[in-house]
């Protein structure tokens, strides 16, 4: 995990513009997102956005205070790196002659990934992993040949043994 | 009972206790105008939509109560965004209502379609779109709730015209219900009592007042505070007012233009007691070495105020009111166990100050007129009680510096967006809300040129304010810094004094006029205009250009670095 980046995992009333009211904080008040995940969440009056934050650039105990005032924030949780678990898709599209192919598949399935399309002269693998974990594994392609890449951004959750450390259990205000 | 989407608003707002709404009609708004009509609400109608912003401030500046406006969609829901910004650079609780095109035609471009609800996300606290008039009672109490709790501030309700016109089964909800929104009711009793351990062994201690003490309506809090400890006072330029200026404890204002003595407190204090204060960049000079020697207690009831700037030693989020209310309970009873240090080396270091720095300037008999002398005679001629809205600039931070505010909500200004243009609308609103209070806006010639046609709208409904235009031809502050720190290279800031001639623009506008040039009419002149309550006054004050506005702290220095200007004896 980077030493400057800061999870952050925001429940949201799901609504219109809310996205644009977060994105648009960050950028007002000069906070750098590192990436960015949105999803609904199994209850369906609320989304749940995991944020990761540059902190050189934004002073976490500000960007989180900010956050809090919107109004459609119902709670957010600062998840530290040990804290949580945390998963990101990668899928690409890598350079793989017929000979190729099943070096490929072997290399895929160390990571527990898979082919999802197969092409004449290439094929598309599926990844999910840690960040650093897909960080490895975009380096052991690059050899074949990467055509296309793409990566969702992480997705997390505190652990459940050693809980997170809720900033605000409810949205209140105290110190 | 089935009510169209335009009456439930208005029927809305009269429930909320609304009695005015500053606006402006137009083709996505035409509905709401029509149930108007048969409301109990009074509508100004006014000249451009910016002045149904700025009049909207005034009147919650003076009245505490939420301001509340009304225009169409397009153009005058843009041209509402710098007041919205205003509002929520310095807390002013308002609700704003914008027309939109039909909820159909949303994202086609249509005729006066802006994104009204994406322009104002950064400048409003919150704001609706509504899509279904079922939501418009729940969205309107919302609003209300959103923009008067907490830290205030501006909301903003965009109403289709299709939303307005269909119809809709009337409720009204009993309570709001925002799972997001929970402000501070609570005070950490550990945190006021290490205050007031903390209060209990400061030397140096001063109360650093913002307007956050008005907003609480804390006045008397603070006061029974400052006087029970003895502790010295400063307001900031949004909490002028909220201690009485002429008290023994007050020592002014703080800041770039703030006087010697109240800035060199703050610097060489060794406990800042901040109550409702932000530590604005105006206030702190160069933020690593401002007060270097102070341990901070900051009170304020947004959280994220608390550590943006300073690490306080004691943070308390919290309403001023309580908080105050609190600290002056355990304050009480750690006096009646120990003995606090003694204040008097303290105060005798600050009436030193007092003595060699006092506000100075010079009015010379034939001399050119000097607008810190208009100002003084504005403030002797008229009643104690009188409300001073201000626009931005020199004149601004005069009549900060020499009106003396003893009562609080009567000093209305722009603060924290330091919008020129405030004053004129902003000193409509503050009469329409405080009808029995005389109201002075003091205004530059270049603030006056920017809003100056709501004078219209002040004569048209009879809300007589009276205007003391300080006419220095110039963009005056802007000059004080080019003569300053550019070389005395005058760039694009001279105006002219006759152009426009101001009393025959101000006859035009339904208003009486009169022009100053020379020291000994200003008295019989403001005379003049204070015996004047039917319709607005102007008084065109032709006063000296040369005139700096003093003690300044350069932009980006220290506040150990204050250029006091003169003083009577000559004291550095």
């Amino acid at each position: 995990m980077e030493q400057h980046h800061h999870i952050l995992s925001v429940l949201v009333e799901n609504k219109a513009g809310v996205l644009s009211r977060v994105a648009g904080l960050f950028t007002r008040r000069g906070y750098n997102i590192f990436s960015l995940a949105v999803s609904p969440t199994e209850d369906d009056r609320y989304s749940r956005m995991t944020v990761v934050v540059d902190g050189d650039s934004s002073p976490i105990e500000q960007v989180t205070k900010q956050l809090n005032k919107l109004i459609p924030v119902i709670e957010i949780r600062e998840l530290a790196a040990a804290d949580a678990v945390e998963r990101e898709l990668l899928i690409a599209t890598v350079k793989a002659s017929a000979e190729e192919r099943s070096h490929l598949i072997d290399l895929v399935s160390i990571f527990d990934g898979q082919v999802i399309d197969v092409g004449v002269a290439s094929v598309t693998i599926m990844v999910a992993g840690t960040p650093d974990g897909l960080d490895a594994v975009a380096d052991l392609l690059a050899p074949y040949g990467i055509s296309e890449l793409q990566r969702t951004g992480r997705v997390a959750l505190p652990r459940l043994i050693r809980g997170s450390r809720p900033l605000k259990a409810v949205k209140s205000s105290e110190q | 009972m089935k009510l169209t989407g335009a009456q439930a608003l208005i029927k809305s707002l009269e429930l909320e206790g609304t009695e005015v709404v500053f606006g402006l009609p137009g083709g996505a708004i035409l509905p709401v105008y029509d149930p108007l009509i048969d409301s109990s609400i009074r509508h100004i109608l006014v000249r451009h939509e910016q002045g149904a912003g700025h009049m909207a401030e005034g009147y919650a500046h003076a009245t505490g109560r939420p301001g509340v406006a009304m225009v169409t969609s397009g153009p005058a829901a843009t041209n509402i965004v710098t007041p919205l910004c205003d509002a929520y650079m310095d807390s002013i609780p308002l609700v704003v209502i914008t027309g939109q095109v039909p909820y159909s035609v949303i994202g086609t471009d249509a005729f006066q379609e802006c994104d009204t609800v994406g322009i104002t996300m950064p400048v409003t606290k919150h704001n609706w779109l509504i899509t279904d008039p079922a939501d418009i009672p729940e969205i309107v109490r919302e609003a209300f709730h959103v923009a008067t709790t907490g830290r205030p501030g501006p909301v903003l309700i965009d109403i289709p015209k299709d939303v307005a016109i269909e119809s809709m089964d009337w409720y009204w909800p009993e309570s709001v219900d925002l799972p997001g929104y929970k402000p501070t009711n609570k005070v950490s009793t550990k945190l006021i009592k290490d205050a007031a351990r903390l209060m209990g062994t400061a030397k140096k201690p001063v109360i650093y007042a913002g307007g956050g003490i008005l907003k609480a309506r804390a006045a008397e809090a603070l006061r029974e505070l400052a006087e029970m400890t003895g502790i010295p006072v400063v307001t900031t330029l949004m909490a002028r007012g909220a201690f009485p200026d002429r008290h023994d404890l007050c020592l002014g204002m703080p800041g770039m233009h703030g006087n010697y003595t109240a800035i060199t407190a703050l610097q060489e204090a060794d406990l800042l007691i901040a109550l409702g204060s932000r530590f604005d960049d105006r206030v702190t000079g160069k933020v690593d070495a401002f007060a270097p020697n102070a341990k901070i207690i900051h009170v304020d009831i947004d959280p994220a105020e608390i550590g943006k700037v300073r690490r306080p030693d004691v943070p308390i989020v919290g309403d001023c009111r309580r908080v105050i209310e609190e600290l002056v309970k355990a304050v009480r009873s750690d006096l009646e166990k120990r003995h606090w240090p003694d204040l008097i080396p303290w105060w005798s270091e600050i009436r030193t100050w007092q003595r060699d720095f006092p506000l100075y300037y010079e009015q010379e008999e034939d001399g050119p007129l000097k607008p810190q002398f208009v100002i003084e005679k504005l403030r002797d001629l008229s009643p104690d009680d009188t409300i001073v809205a201000s626009g931005v600039g020199q004149h601004q931070m005069w009549a900060s510096q020499h009106w003396k505010f003893d009562y609080p909500y009567t000093w209305v200004n722009s603060g924290g967006l330091g919008t020129m243009g405030f004053s004129v609308p902003a000193a409509i609103g503050a009469k329409v809300g405080r009808p029995d209070r005389t109201v002075w806006s003091i205004d530059g010639d270049g603030c006056f040129q920017m809003t100056a046609q709501e004078l219209v709208t002040a004569s048209a409904e009879q809300i007589p304010i009276k205007v003391a235009i300080l006419n220095n031809a110039y963009l005056g502050m802007v000059r004080q810094w080019q003569e300053m720190f550019y070389e005395e290279r005058y760039s694009e800031v001279y105006l002219s004094p006759d152009l426009p001639d101001y009393v025959k623009w101000a006859e035009a506008m339904g208003c009486v006029a009169f022009r100053v040039d020379a020291p000994e009419d200003v008295a019989p002149t403001i005379e003049k205009a204070n015996a004047i309550t039917d319709r607005p006054v102007v008084i065109d004050f032709r006063t000296d250009y040369r005139e700096k506005v003093f003690p300044m702290v350069p932009a980006g220095a220290s506040n150990s670095d204050v250029l006091p200007g003169p003083t009577p004896n000559g004291a550095k």
